[in-house]
This record gives C-alpha cells, structure tokens and sequence, in this order.
C-alpha cells in the first residue's frame, strides 16, 4: 500500500516511513502565533530555558485585537513585542505590516508545499491549499516547538474528497467546502486529514483553494491538503523565501474513505446558525425573507483580493440596503492595497460599505462589528458558533462574499442573481 | 490516581467559544479565565458547581478554536476531568499537554444523568457511577501520551527531553 499525501510528508519530517495512527516526533518548517496565543507559548517557552530552535522560521503576528482594542489587549501585544525584540525575531508583525496570519504568511512565501507547519490558531490548516501538511495545535506546544523545533503527533488517516465537474457561476470554494461540512458533519472528519483533488480543483483559484483548507477544520479534521499543480507552483515560485519539495500521494494509497461530489449540483450555500453545518441553499434561503443587520466580509476565509473583487461585482453601481451596516476587512495589506488601486474600495465605499484596517475584528467577537442581542449578521467568515461575533443571542450565517454582498443589497439574505438581474 | 466529584452533563459539539467566549481572551490568567468558563452554555455553571466535579458531554467536545484557554479555564476552575463521546482534537491535546485529564467514553456518557456521582480511576481505565451502581471500561492512554502525562504535561516531559535524561521515563510524577 502507498502513501497518502500526509503520511509522505511525516515520513520526510519524522526521518522514517509513518503509517497512519504511529506516533510520531516530527521536524517543523515554520511556526506561528498570534496575540493571543502568543502570550502563553513564551511562557512556556522561558520556562524550557532554552534557544529558538530556528529565528528564521518563526513568526508572531498580532491580528486578532488589533489595533489594540482595549487595554488589556494592549498589554498582550506589548508582552509578544517586547518578546520578539528580545530576540529579534525577522518574521514579527504589527501595525501596518499586518493582515490576518493565514492570508499573510502565504503571501510573504514563508509557507510552502511540502511543509510541516504547525500554528497557535485552528486555521493553520489554511496552508494545506500549497500541499503543505498544517495543522492547528496550542499554546503549549507551540512553545515548545519553538526550542525543539519538533512536535508531537499522531499520523492521521485521510479522507479523500474527490469534486468533479464545474462550478456555477456563483459557487465559489466557500460552497465547495460549506456543501462538504453540511455533507459529513462537523466531526465528520474528526482526527483525520482531508485531501481535496478533482477537476473542480484544479480549477480554482489559490484564493478559493485557501478557503477550503482554511474550513477543514470545521469537520474536525486535522489538515486539509491538496495536490500541488501549476498554479501552486505559480503561486510560490515569486513569493518563496527559501527552498520547498513538492510531494504527492501515492495513487494506492491507503485511504480511510473516498468521497465523490458532483460539483454541478451544488448551489451557493448559506450556513444557518449555530453550526457550519447547518446548511440551506441560498436561493432557499432567500425565499425564507431573514432580515440582516450587518455583513462581514472579511476573515481568513473570504478576505483575499478575489474575494473583495467578487464583492464589488454585485455592488457595482447599487447600494447597501438601509440599516445594514456591511464591514469589509482586507486580509491583508497588499490585498488592502490593490484593492485600492483597482478601484475595488472605492466601488465598495461608493455602495455604503465600512472599510477597516487588516484585522480578524469581528469574525471571533472581538473588536470592529460586534452584534447587540438579537441582531443577525451574514458574514464570510468560517464559525456560527453561539457568541462568535458578540451577544449570545445574536445570530451569524456563512456564506460567500457574492451571497455576503447581495445580502446587503437587499437587507435580507439574498442568492447573488436577485440583484444582478435587478 | 482516582477523581471523584458530581457530574454536570451537556450535549454535543461543546465548543470553545462556549467554554470561554472571545471576549474574554485579553488574558491568559487561569484565574480570571475560570470565572467565565462555560458561560455562554451555562450561565450558572460556575456557581452551582464544586471543587473536582466533572464534566460529562457528546460529541466533539472542545470543537473550534486552538485556544488553550479553553482547557486552562476548565482546569483552573476546578474541574475534574471531562469526560465525552469524542473530543475536538486540538482540544484533547492542549488537555494532555496542560495535565487536564480527559476520557472517551461514550458508552459511559450515554448512561450517566447530571447529578450523578462518579468515581473515575485513571490508571484502571474505570470509571464507576456512585449514583447508579453501574461501572465503565475506557481505553487507557498510548503508551507515548501517557509518557507525557506522568512527567506531568509537556513542559516538564520536554525538559527532560532538553536535559537529555531519560531515566525519569518511567518514573509516575502526577502533580
Ligand atoms: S480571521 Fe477569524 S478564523 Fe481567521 S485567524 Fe482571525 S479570528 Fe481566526
């Protein structure tokens, strides 16, 4: 029996065949934290007394409450900054050098394919999109990743997710993903790693791609890879700041189930709270007249440059529906950037949008569009947990920025070709 | 080692937004994080429960974010021990990592009511509910987690790692 993607890549990091279910004690190519987990992991660090395994491969970004909310959060981002001074760490961002850690760290080529990447923050798995293997961990161990340089894990078993056929217009790698979810659950995945292939793969966008790796974890999956291709490959090849191996799965590889998706079938989606999957077709939901108050789009799932781009298409020339406040949060500052250039901000100030700086801001509840009891947001974020983006009772739907964008048109959850038809 | 406390029973897909809302991840202090723990499942969780007590849930437990906070808060609260169908994975590896024990055991989760009291026996892999007389088996840790368990959690595993001393390995160091 071959190898699955995951398990060649441990194999490489752990200098010996792995098989799913061994434990195993693996090299790390690049680490991360953020500012609130970030606090925790030095703790432990100066507690193991010991050297940075590698400066060059550590980043700490401060993008969830930032710029600092509040004074306590002031006081955590001071803690990781006078920390990364200390021992002037390359890779630290703040300020205007940052944007959401799964958007940015990409885009800086400081992840790459065939990467172990192990991250504070559940949505590591974004990198899976460069056929790295990334996952989440905590505090702890990123702490002590950071003077070992290795970490400890079980060799998950993979679920193979094959989509084939092509998209509709409107569908985007958010309804690829949210369809899957709805399909096996939020631990349908459970202890495993995904593996994304087909044609309706390959022909995404990276920006899409990252989307979907970002939300594997939402099935309780461990990593969420694809096969690296040319556009991986194009992807990289500008940005890399150093060397990376490109690896594939073995085609007999020993998979814990395949799944096959007709992509034609699939429609925009809308997840309904409290669960991602919890999913209804758009167009039903459009029917069902669910008022909204606000719209998120942003995030490290949805706030990349086509992302905002899609946003602007359905807001070209129309207006954000009265009472809605619609929050747009570039991921990133280069994405902040060529929006601006483009043209696509001032088409999203012209309908009636907010603009804020690169930041996680709402999509956990934490700063810069926090929901009052009651209140129902639609956001292009990855959580609809109860709580998730402030009061307890208020309510928050996934979905696409083009869903995300019709809905603050017409001030309820709309499908995107109600508006463009009007 | 055996936890005995009362059990305080939820359902599925306890997440860690549940356990402790964003709102309240400006620190990382035990103390103030267990005064808020579970709060947006169970407004009164905190006040009605006692030192040791256990928690008892579904599926999925801990599902959500990476934050450590959860398990911290949990543990700082005085929680015994969780025990659950399943656990989220990053969850059930902070848990390990920070010493919070945590068990598998659906066939036990399914039969024990809130109130009960239960009696958990972690080297045994028991756990008997006082309540109603009945006992459960569960899986008893991989050799390699319960090597970081007994030195204590991680840190302490991988200062021994860092000292290069391996004749503690053994050794059973439950703080
Ligand atoms: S954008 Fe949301 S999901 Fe992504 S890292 Fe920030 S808080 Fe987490």
């Amino acid at each position: 029996m071959g190898l699955t993607l995951s398990e060649k890549i441990l194999s490489e990091k752990a200098g010996r065949k792995v098989r799913a279910g061994d434990f195993i004690q693996a090299k790390v190519d690049f680490l991360l934290m953020n500012d609130i987990t970030a606090p925790i992991s030095i703790k432990v660090f100066r507690e193991l007394d010991a050297k940075i395994f590698d400066k060059s491969r550590v980043a700490i970004i401060l993008d969830h409450f930032t710029p600092n909310k509040d004074i306590k959060a002031a006081e955590q981002c001071k803690f990781s900054r006078e920390f990364a001074e200390e021992k002037k760490l390359p890779y630290f961002f703040e300020g205007g050098k940052v944007g959401v850690e799964h958007c940015l760290l990409p885009e800086l080529g400081l992840v790459l394919p065939g990467d172990l990447v192990i991250g504070a923050d559940s949505h590591t798995c974004t990198y899976g999109a460069l056929g790295a293997f990334a996952t989440g961990v905590g505090s702890t161990d990123a702490g002590v990743a950071m003077a070992t340089g290795d970490v400890w894990l079980r060799v998950p078993e993979t679920l193979k997710l094959i989509y084939e056929g092509e998209r509709d217009p409107w569908v985007m790698g958010k309804d690829l993903i949210l369809h899957t979810i709805g399909d096996i659950g939020v631990s349908g995945a459970l202890y495993m790693a995904m593996e994304f292939h087909g044609d309706a793969i390959s022909s995404l966008p990276m920006s899409d791609r990252f989307t979907m790796s970002n939300m594997a974890i939402e099935a309780g999956a461990k990593a969420g890879l694809m096969p690296v291709d040319e556009k991986t490959i194009e992807y990289v090849k500008e940005r890399a700041k150093r060397n990376y191996q490109v690896m594939e799965a073995d085609d007999n590889a020993n998979y814990r189930k395949v799944k096959k998706y007709k992509v034609e079938k699939i429609e925009p989606l809308v997840a309904f709270p409290h669960l991602p999957s919890n999913v209804k077709e758009a167009r039903n939901a459009a029917r069902m007249n669910i008022k909204i108050n606000q719209v998120f789009i942003g995030s490290c799932t949805n706030g990349r440059y086509e992302d905002l781009k899609t946003a602007a298409e359905v807001l070209q020339g129309r207006e954000v529906a009265e009472h809605v406040r619609l929050i747009v949060l570039p991921c990133s500052p280069s994405v902040y950037l060529r929006a601006l250039k483009n043209g696509v901000l001032e088409t999203l100030i012209s309908a009636g949008a907010v603009i804020g700086p690169p930041s996680c801001g709402p999509c956990l509840g934490g700063h810069l569009g926090i929901l009052a009891a009651g209140e129902r947001t639609i956001a292009t974020t990855n959580r609809n947990f109860v709580g998730r983006m402030g009061h307890p009772k208020s309510e928050v739907y996934l979905a696409n920025p083009a869903v995300a964008a019709a809905s603050a048109v017409m001030g309820r959850i709309a499908h995107p070709e109600e508006v463009m038809r009007s | 080692m055996i936890l005995r406390g009362r059990a305080w029973k939820y359902g599925d897909n306890v997440d860690t937004d549940v356990i402790i809302p964003a709102r309240y991840l400006n620190t990382s202090q035990p103390e103030e994080l267990a005064l808020h723990v579970l709060e947006d499942l169970d407004p009164e969780f905190r006040s009605k429960m006692e030192k040791g007590d256990i928690i008892v849930a579904g599926h999925n437990f801990g599902c959500g974010s990476s934050r450590e906070h959860a398990p911290i808060a949990i543990k700082a609260s005085g929680v015994g021990c969780v025990v659950a169908k399943s656990f989220a994975r990053i969850f059930y590896r902070n848990a390990i990592n920070i010493g919070l024990p945590i068990i598998e055991a659906p066939e036990a989760v399914e039969r024990i009511k809130s109130g009960d009291i239960l009696e958990i026996d972690l080297e045994n892999g028991e756990i008997r509910n006082l309540s109603s007389g009945e006992s459960f088996r569960f899986k008893a840790f991989p050799p390699f987690l319960m090597e970081i368990l007994r030195a204590g959690g991680l840190v302490e595993y991988t200062k021994r790692r860092l000292r290069g001393d391996n004749r503690e390995k053994g050794s059973r160091n439950t703080r």
